[in-house]
């Protein structure tokens, strides 16, 4: 049963793939990666790997769904001709990724048996987190470290999307395209209190369970998001001083707890294991509102000029 | 010598040339308009004070320091680690940091905020974070958001000005330095799946020529590659780094391609030393060499001054990666590798600040003279005497006339090419440092030509920083000993 399900898996994914490599029509190859980001959620359940099957499913087939819909979207409106690339770089392409494919396959068929892991040393030190997630572990203690540059690359990510906006947009909005269909405004209306409550329970739970800031963070954003399309809500203006401290609210904290883990623990980004968990969730509940504005502005795009908005 | 992973002494510090950018970047951000010019000054300021520090305590104590992030030993956690070569990069770093920032106070400061503004001088903070990220990783997917941060910083500066052709180039670059995240990151998963350890110093002890870790190796090479714009991976850059504005070309050609080549030299001879003497250090100076010859061939074809300089980037990239199958060798055994792994640390350095030197010259004259077609310069010498000494100073390093960093950088390389029997590089870099005469030449004598109708005269101002940034390439070559004996420390051999 379970090799039938993980043969069905892997079957799928190739096709699906090959379906967003190769289709002729590019938001048939959108659905199809967006597909494909969902399927690969799934096999990462299949690997017991449920945090990473939570991320993939709301980054990798959420928001990148998302962005990829929204580019589409635009380049249809500019009339932009869809340019193929030649036929001799696309088999360039295909015989790198082979290369890659063949080389990768024979050396993890290779990898030492039983695969040398971390788990035990993780377990033993598990306790002076205040945890019960390994994964919540690794990224909010053991690895802290790149957790919180991760942060500043979102914010370089977002300054980086608005930097591209024509000088005379700086300040404005972002461009938000309202669609005042009854289903939507009613969705809009009764899902975004039940996904809230979601999004910041996936955060809550992840100290113990699967779950964590992205994931929450990517619900969030699609609530707002959803209410902003149905005209409910409004995207803000890049010069408000108020949506530039929701983005640099988690990171902030997260960076000052870390500094005062040297007076408290001895240690930059080290916590004192008495309060270790209350901080992770004082670093935590600023990161959701910073991760989920930061995602839905990247979706929304760079700021365009006051008449066109 | 094996390395303990325990702070050491002055390990501090390199969490504070971390958290300094940090905390400047997201102040930068929230302030807004013009204080994020004086917060990244302060940034830098802050910035050059550590480097130094750093540097000192690393000569002082005489080994790398290190700090363990949150107290937590690898390979759980993530260690930070400043050995000889990070120290030196550091301090080059934050001098052309501060000089840019000086440079630029003039064309990103306007009262109200604008977007070019804003994205420069929090760009700039952030450079200087991500800089130093790579500079004191010690893990190999620490290491791997450094790229990151590296990336999203260096994109946008290409694009800065919003024409549609730097949009063009950007995205460009955006996609191979994607490429190469890819490549790195699968290496990374590879190493940690085969040694459940992504800590340099603790892989180093667990690799023993296992397939994994030399197919890991080359993706991440190869990777690191595309984001250096090796020859023949160098399409991305000569429009990326000319049509950017001066102070970002500066920054991306003086700094951001040397933070990846020093990412190779971490995996080539930190992780696994005894690669350098593999064939593969033979095909990696091979594409060196390509470079040299391919880039200052068409250096010397080009009609704009700064296309001219970022080709001239290519060739100069060429000679670091000479140094790979010339250092090779125990450490301390042959003095010849000594020297050429010297060499090769006073190529980049001298090269980034005589880099950064001609790009800022070349942002000055493109000012006065409304272009920076190389034909339409003359003239520029009277109107920016002191701009273009500086220029020429650059370019004297970059094509290695002694006493210049860059002859002191090529005249080590070469001893050590031919002492190793290698004279094959050696006939390159005569071939290269020809070459880079021609191109040199072609600007000056066209900036030294008396002009029809005289242009303005220049202010002064900015002219001083683009001449302090050629002195200190010059100054390089005329130091004693010292930055030598410290570019060995916590150095690695097979």
């Amino acid at each position: 049963m379970s090799l039938g399900l993980d043969l069905l898996l892997a079957a799928l994914m190739l096709g699906l793939a090959g379906w967003t490599v190769l289709g002729r029509d590019m938001f048939a190859a959108i659905a199809a990666f967006i597909a494909y980001g969902l399927l690969l959620g799934i096999v990462w359940v299949r690997v017991g790997a449920l945090d990473v099957a939570l991320t993939e499913a709301a980054v990798g087939g959420g928001v990148t769904g998302g962005l990829l819909i929204a580019a589409w979207a635009r380049l249809r409106a500019t009339a932009m001709v869809e340019r193929k690339a030649g036929a001799g770089l696309a088999v360039l392409a295909a015989l790198a990724s082979l290369g890659v494919a063949v080389l990768l396959a024979a050396v993890v068929l290779h990898l030492p048996q039983p695969a040398p892991t971390l788990v035990p040393e993780a377990m033993a030190n598990l306790a002076p987190t205040g945890l019960g997630n390994p994964v919540s572990a690794t990224l909010m203690a053991w690895r802290a470290l790149d957790t919180l540059l991760e942060k500043l690359v979102l914010l370089l990510a977002l300054l980086g999307i608005w930097s591209v906006a024509p000088d005379a947009a700086w300040g404005a909005r972002p461009a938000a395209s309202v669609d005042r269909d009854g289903a939507l405004t009613f969705l809009a209306q009764f899902l975004p209190p039940v996904g809230v409550v979601v999004g910041i329970y996936t955060v809550w739970t992840s100290a113990d369970a699967p779950g964590g800031a992205f994931q929450g963070g990517t619900i969030l954003a699609a609530m707002w998001l959803l209410a902003v399309r149905a005209g409910l809500a409004d995207l803000p203006r890049v010069a408000s001083r108020w949506l530039r401290l929701a983005l640099v609210a988690g990171p902030a904290v997260f960076l000052a707890v870390g500094l005062a883990g040297f007076v408290l623990a001895g240690h930059f980004l080290a916590y004192p294991e008495a309060v270790a968990k209350p901080l992770i969730v004082l670093i935590e509940a600023p990161m959701i509102l910073s991760i989920g504005v930061s995602l839905a502005l990247m979706v929304a795009g760079p700021p365009v000029p006051k008449g066109d908005a | 010598m094996t390395e303990l992973l325990s702070n050491t002494p002055g390990g501090t510090l390199l969490v504070f040339a971390l958290v300094v950018p940090a905390a400047g970047l997201m102040l930068a951000f929230l302030a807004g308009g013009r204080a994020a010019m004086r917060v990244a000054f302060a940034v830098v300021a802050v910035q050059l004070g550590l480097s130094i520090a750093i540097a000192r305590a690393v000569w002082d104590s005489g080994a790398a320091l290190i700090y363990l992030a949150g107290g937590w030993r690898p390979p759980l956690g993530i260690a930070l680690r400043a050995d000889g070569i990070s120290a030196a990069m550091m301090v080059m770093t934050a001098i052309v940091l501060a000089a840019v920032a000086l440079y630029a106070r003039t064309n990103f400061s306007a009262a109200t905020e604008r977007r070019a503004d804003l994205t420069f001088w929090c760009l700039l903070i952030a450079l200087s974070g991500a800089m130093n990220a790579v500079f004191l990783g010690n893990d190999l997917f620490n290491l791997y958001v450094a790229l990151e941060l590296l990336t999203f910083v260096a994109v946008p500066l290409v694009c800065l000005d919003g024409k549609p052709a730097t949009l063009q180039a950007a995205l460009r670059y955006l996609l191979f330095a994607l490429i190469g995240s890819v490549l790195y990151l699968l290496g990374v998963a590879l190493f940690y799946g085969a040694y459940a350890a992504l800590d340099i110093t603790l892989l180093r002890g667990r690799i023993h020529g296992e397939p994994a870790a030399y197919l890991a190796v080359a993706l991440m090479t190869a990777g690191l590659l595309a984001k250096t714009a090796l020859f023949p991976l160098h399409l991305w850059l000569p429009p990326a780094h000319a049509d950017a504005p001066p102070a970002a070309s500066a920054v991306l050609s003086a700094l951001v391609v040397k933070a990846k080549f020093f990412l190779i030299l971490r995996l080539w001879f930190a992780l696994m030393p005894t690669l350098a003497e593999g064939p593969g250090a033979d095909l990696l100076g091979a594409l060196g060499a390509g470079a040299i010859l391919f880039g200052s061939a068409l250096a010397l074809r080009q009609a704009r001054l700064k296309l001219l300089i970022a080709y001239s980037t290519l060739a100069q990239l060429g000679y670091l990666f000479l140094m790979i199958p010339l250092a090779t060798g125990p450490v301390n055994w042959l003095f010849w590798s000594a020297g050429a792994w010297t060499g090769g640390m006073f190529q980049a350095i001298a090269h980034g600040f005589a880099k950064a030197a001609m790009f800022l010259a070349a942002g000055l004259m493109a000012e006065v003279a409304g272009h920076d077609r190389i034909a339409g310069l003359a003239g520029i010498g009277r109107a920016l005497p002191v701009a273009t000494l500086g220029f020429a100073l650059g370019g004297l390093s970059l094509l290695g006339v002694p006493p210049s960093g860059g002859f002191l950088a090529k005249w080590l390389l070469l001893t050590a090419s031919i002492a190793e029997g290698q004279w094959w590089w050696a006939v390159v870099m005569l071939i290269g440092g020809a070459m880079a005469g021609g191109y040199i030449f072609r600007v000056l004598a066209n900036t030294l030509a008396d002009s029809p109708a005289p242009l303005p005269v220049a202010p002064r101002g900015r002219q001083y920083v683009v001449l302090a940034l050629a002195l200190c390439s010059l100054a390089l070559g005329l130091l004693p000993a010292g930055p030598s004996a410290l570019l060995q420390i916590g150095r690695v051999g097979p």
